[in-house]
């Protein structure tokens, strides 16, 4: 945290200092508007792409949370033996390392829950439905082959289905959703740095005159530097303030989660709502370190 | 002071400056002279290392310039004041910072001098223009604002380029006679000029001495002036 925040209290130590200083170098007017529009689109571009990286990041936890716990044990079997296998099986369960619970569903529960596929007065009963036990793991987790082997001597008719097979894809694309959303906002980052380096670079280019006259009268590099860096990190923080909370603004009205969230909007969730206000502190950093390299690189081709 | 040793100069091209070497010593005033194209301007540059010579070793105050680093080269700098042929003043500030600039560039804090440039700029005689810009000013304006600028931070050198270059002779007296105090407060001073009538009109009051480049070298000219 200190490493982070010394170079954080340089820039700020340099945006409060002498202005005076920085008049030596005239108003760099279209390249200074060039950063301030760039350091705009790309925070307000940043904060969706940070969107997606934390709602996919929610996404890939929530099915990884809430289904890797849950699994079911399906049993078919002709009406007479329905009730041996199911107490079979609840008896399995129940002395099988990693499972927390058990339970049967009743008919009502499985009546409730075809009901969106057939209509509510459909008779169940008479149907040759299967049994479904409602399986909680703990967090360690059970051997899934190990209790379908057991399964399969003593309830033939069971089977356990634990959601692996199709809830790892579904994890397994958000986690890859997770991971363009970050690689997006590096990049964003890294093309910012890159436009503010050019913009700064065409700045001190036109003020060559300028930084040869400051040379001549005894100015350090980073005298001259500082007066640019000042102020292309100034114009960066400024843009990204406002393309963030315009980012920000976007994103708060986009339709939201709805309550049961299956498909979570995009968008930042309590106190997620801070990480995009980080972005333009880090476009400044980007603004400032992005001039300085610029600066001092073109300042030493200068006597 | 500024000591060149055996230095040679060429812009990549032919040979310009040929084995010069000279040894600036403290009070001292010298006027460079030579045709236009000789390489006045070259030689300044290469005393107040703005130009590196292609061979010879430079001294500053002791120093020996290849062994500065950029921050060591700006320090001399400050301890050496420059009138530029061209001036070099930035366009876009009043005249009052174009010639505090040198105290801005070492650190310095500008309010603090404030009776100094006063002082400073009723001597060039510049108090009514302090703030006008540098291209509202005459070449004579010019020249003395460059005069004040290159004084600011009290240094032991100065250089002059052309310091009466477009000025008439009225004017370049008055410029001359400001050099003069200089000196005269303890200042080496170098002045390089083509015009003969200000060196005659400088040795009636200095020990002047003349250097002249000619055919690529440095000769000390004779009793003829
Ligand atoms: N940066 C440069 N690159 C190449 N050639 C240069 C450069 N600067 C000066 N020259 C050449 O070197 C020669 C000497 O130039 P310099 O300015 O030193 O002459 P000078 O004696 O000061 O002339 P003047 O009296 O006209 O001011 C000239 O022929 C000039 O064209
Ligand atoms: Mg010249």
């Amino acid at each position: 945290m200190k490493a982070l925040l010394t170079p954080l209290g340089r820039i700020a130590a340099l945006l409060a200092s002498d202005p005076e200083a920085s008049r030596v170098v005239p108003p760099t007017g279209f390249a200074a508007r060039l950063t301030l529009f760039t350091a705009a689109t790309m925070a307000f571009l940043a904060v969706f792409a940070l969107a997606l990286a934390l709602a996919s990041g929610r996404l890939a936890d929530r099915w990884a949370d809430a289904l890797a716990r849950t699994a079911t044990v399906r049993i078919s079997a002709p009406p007479g033996q329905m009730g041996t296998q199911t107490e079979a099986v609840l008896r399995i369960l129940r002395t099988t390392p990693g499972i927390a619970s058990a339970r049967a569903m009743s008919d009502i529960e499985q009546r409730r829950l075809l009901e969106p596929w057939f209509s509510p007065d459909l008779p169940v009963e008479t149907l040759p439905l299967p049994r479904l036990i409602e399986v909680t793991e703990t967090r360690a987790g059970t051997d899934a082959e190990a209790l379908r082997l057991r399964l399969a001597v003593e309830a033939p008719g069971a089977v356990f289905d634990d959601h692996t097979r199709w809830r790892q894809p579904l994890v397994r694309a958000a986690g890859r959703l997770r991971l363009l959303g970050w690689t997006a906002v590096l990049l964003i980052g890294a093309s910012m740095a890159a436009m503010i380096a050019l913009a700064s670079n065409a700045a001190l280019a036109a003020n060559a005159q300028v930084i040869g006259v400051l040379r001549l009268v005894g100015a350090r590099d980073i005298f001259i530097a500082r007066a640019f860096v000042r102020r292309f990190t100034r114009r960066t923080l400024e843009g990204a303030a406002i393309g963030t909370l315009a980012g920000m603004g976007v994103v708060a009205l986009l339709p939201g989660d709805g309550p049961d969230g299956f498909l979570t909007g995009l968008g930042f969730s309590g106190a997620q709502w801070i990480v995009p206000l980080l972005l333009p502190v880090l476009a400044g950093a980007i603004g400032f370190a992005a001039t300085r390299w610029t600066a001092m690189r073109m300042l030493r081709r200068i006597t | 002071m500024i000591e060149l040793e055996n230095v040679s100069h060429s812009y990549g091209g032919s040979e310009l400056l040929c084995d010069m070497s000279l040894n600036l010593a403290p009070a001292s005033f010298h006027f460079l002279t030579g045709p236009s194209g000789a390489g006045k301007t070259t030689f300044l540059k290469i005393c107040y290392a703005e130009l590196h010579p292609s061979h010879g070793a430079v001294r500053l105050f002791g120093a020996d310039l290849a062994g500065l680093d950029r921050d060591g080269v700006a320090r001399m700098r400050r301890r050496i004041g420059v009138v530029h042929q061209d001036c070099g003043f930035l366009d876009h500030l009043p005249l009052r910072e174009n010639i505090t600039l040198p105290l801005l560039a070492a650190g310095r804090d500008v309010a603090a001098e404030d009776r100094n440039m006063a002082e400073l700029l009723n001597w060039v005689g510049l108090t009514q223009r302090a703030d006008a810009l540098p291209p509202q000013l005459s070449g004579g304006e010019r020249q003395r604002a460059a005069l004040a600028r290159a004084v600011i931070l009290s240094p032991d050198v100065i250089l002059a380029d052309e310091p009466t270059g477009n000025v008439d002779w009225e004017m370049s007296l008055r410029i001359l006679q400001l050099l003069i105090e200089l000196n005269r407060m303890g200042k080496a001073i170098v002045i390089a000029t083509h015009d003969m009538n200000l060196i005659r009109a400088a040795k009636t009051q200095v020990a002047a001495r003349v250097l002249r480049i000619q055919d690529r070298r440095l000769y000390l000219a004779g009793a003829d002036l």
